[in-house]
């Protein structure tokens, strides 16, 4: 069992005041709150912070606690020396903190699940808790739809009593067009009801993996397509990607650098829910590497009249 | 066997029964959030009330921020706002990039 240093985790120091524990503890649970904060380890930062505040708000607690002495890191291997709690009640204060049920191992074994009470627990519903997940996919799955596996870590309880998490596999079909930021519900997935009781739901969020070539924009597809400066002038048919396979694009005379052409229902679509395909041009200019290819510009130079600051009138 | 859900979005709708029992609260909640207008559900009288599905995600963290943070109703309406708002900015700022 790792020891959890309460003190660090709020980022006190063994003397504050009961004050000082309080705004600390609620200057980091608004900071790391899994719906506002977008730090990656925001919830076990901020069930860290609960379950340190759980403990360091209590007198009685906080004085067991301190007795283990200040030698200890976070994080060192800890077993709490025999009868170390004699002499001390833990009762009275009421459950302010996080979830009670992803306490750590330490906090368990000092003071037991019978000092902190789940906020879920003291509301009388018995249905199972509800379960939230965030899952990262490639756009091609969004676009066509998928089947995925998925392995989410769920808390357990074994016959004594004791939390441990174990790994849940779940097989979930990704319906087709389905846009970054919407949740699926899967009903029946999430927590095991108490007595009985039907278990939560399982709610997934999508997020896309990042993608070398097209970026996501709700149900548009955008794509930078490079073109040469002929193609651009003179007009040209490419042969450009989509999610769905390569499609030939036509694009008129005299394009600029910038110029968005829509390709309808390329983009993400699901039902009447159509999505395009944005392709915006970029003009690339080769370099002129021989005399010749130098020679061409020249020539370009006297042949075209064109200033292209002349809206800035220099 | 793989498990289809029901994709929660704009186009999908639920009643004021289906929004309590998916959320876990009693109907007087969905009430007062409506009252403070962090939900604006279609339909004039509650039997008539149809939210649309990303209402559900509006209340669980309503909730949420109640239970953990202390946030009274009119606070979390506004941090709502504020953090749809959030998510827009940070969404043209990825188109941006």
């Amino acid at each position: 069992m790792e020891y959890k240093d309460y003190y660090q985790i709020l980022g006190i120091g063994r003397d504050a005041t009961q004050d000082q524990i309080k705004q600390a503890y609620r200057k980091l649970a608004r900071k790391y709150h899994p719906d506002v904060s977008k730090e990656k380890d925001a919830e076990a930062r901020f069930k860290d912070a609960g379950e340190a505040y759980e403990v360091l708000k209590d007198p009685e607690k906080r004085a067991a606690y301190d007795k283990f002495g200040a030698n200890w890191r976070n994080g060192d291997h800890f077993e709490p020396p025999p009868n170390w709690d004699a002499g001390f009640e833990f009762r009275g204060a009421g459950y302010t903190g996080g979830d009670a049920s992803g306490f750590s191992d330490f906090f368990e074994s000092l003071f037991g699940h019978d000092h902190a009470t789940g906020r879920r627990q003291q509301t009388f519903r018995m249905r199972g808790e509800d379960q939230h997940a965030k899952i990262v996919i490639p756009l091609a799955d969004a676009y066509h739809g998928a089947r995925q596996t998925i392995t989410l870590s769920r808390p357990v309880v074994d016959p004594s009593g004791h939390v441990t998490t174990s790994p849940h596999r779940l097989h979930v079909a990704i319906p087709k067009g389905i846009v970054e930021g919407q949740r699926i519900r899967l009903e029946g997935q999430g927590m095991p009801g108490y007595g009985g009781s039907p278990a939560g739901d399982l709610y997934l969020e999508i997020a896309f993996a990042r993608d070398p070539l097209f970026h996501a924009d709700k149900r548009d597809i955008h794509l930078t397509v490079p073109v040469s400066p002929w193609e651009a002038a003179l007009g040209a048919t490419l042969t450009v990607p989509t999610l769905g396979g390569d499609v030939q694009v036509k694009i008129p005379p005299g394009s600029q650098g910038g110029k968005k052409l829509r390709l309808k229902g390329k983009g993400l679509c699901a039902g009447a829910n159509q999505g395009d395909q944005i392709v915006t041009l970029q003009i690339v200019v080769p370099e002129a590497k021989t005399e010749e290819q130098r020679q061409l510009y020249r020539t370009m130079a006297e042949k075209l009249p064109f200033n292209p600051r002349a809206a800035m009138g220099r | 066997m793989y498990l289809q859900g029901v994709i929660l979005n704009e186009d999908t709708r639920c009643t004021l029964a289906d929004l309590c029992r998916l959320c876990g609260v009693p109907a007087e909640v969905i009430h007062e959030m409506v009252e403070e207008g962090l939900l604006t559900p279609e339909g004039l009288s509650p039997g008539d009330w149809r939210f649309t599905c990303v209402a559900i995600k509006r209340v669980q963290t309503a909730v949420r921020l109640q239970h953990d943070l202390r946030v009274n109703l009119p606070g979390c309406a506004l941090a709502l706002d504020l953090l749809e708002e959030l998510e827009e900015l940070r969404r043209l700022l990825r188109v941006r990039r």
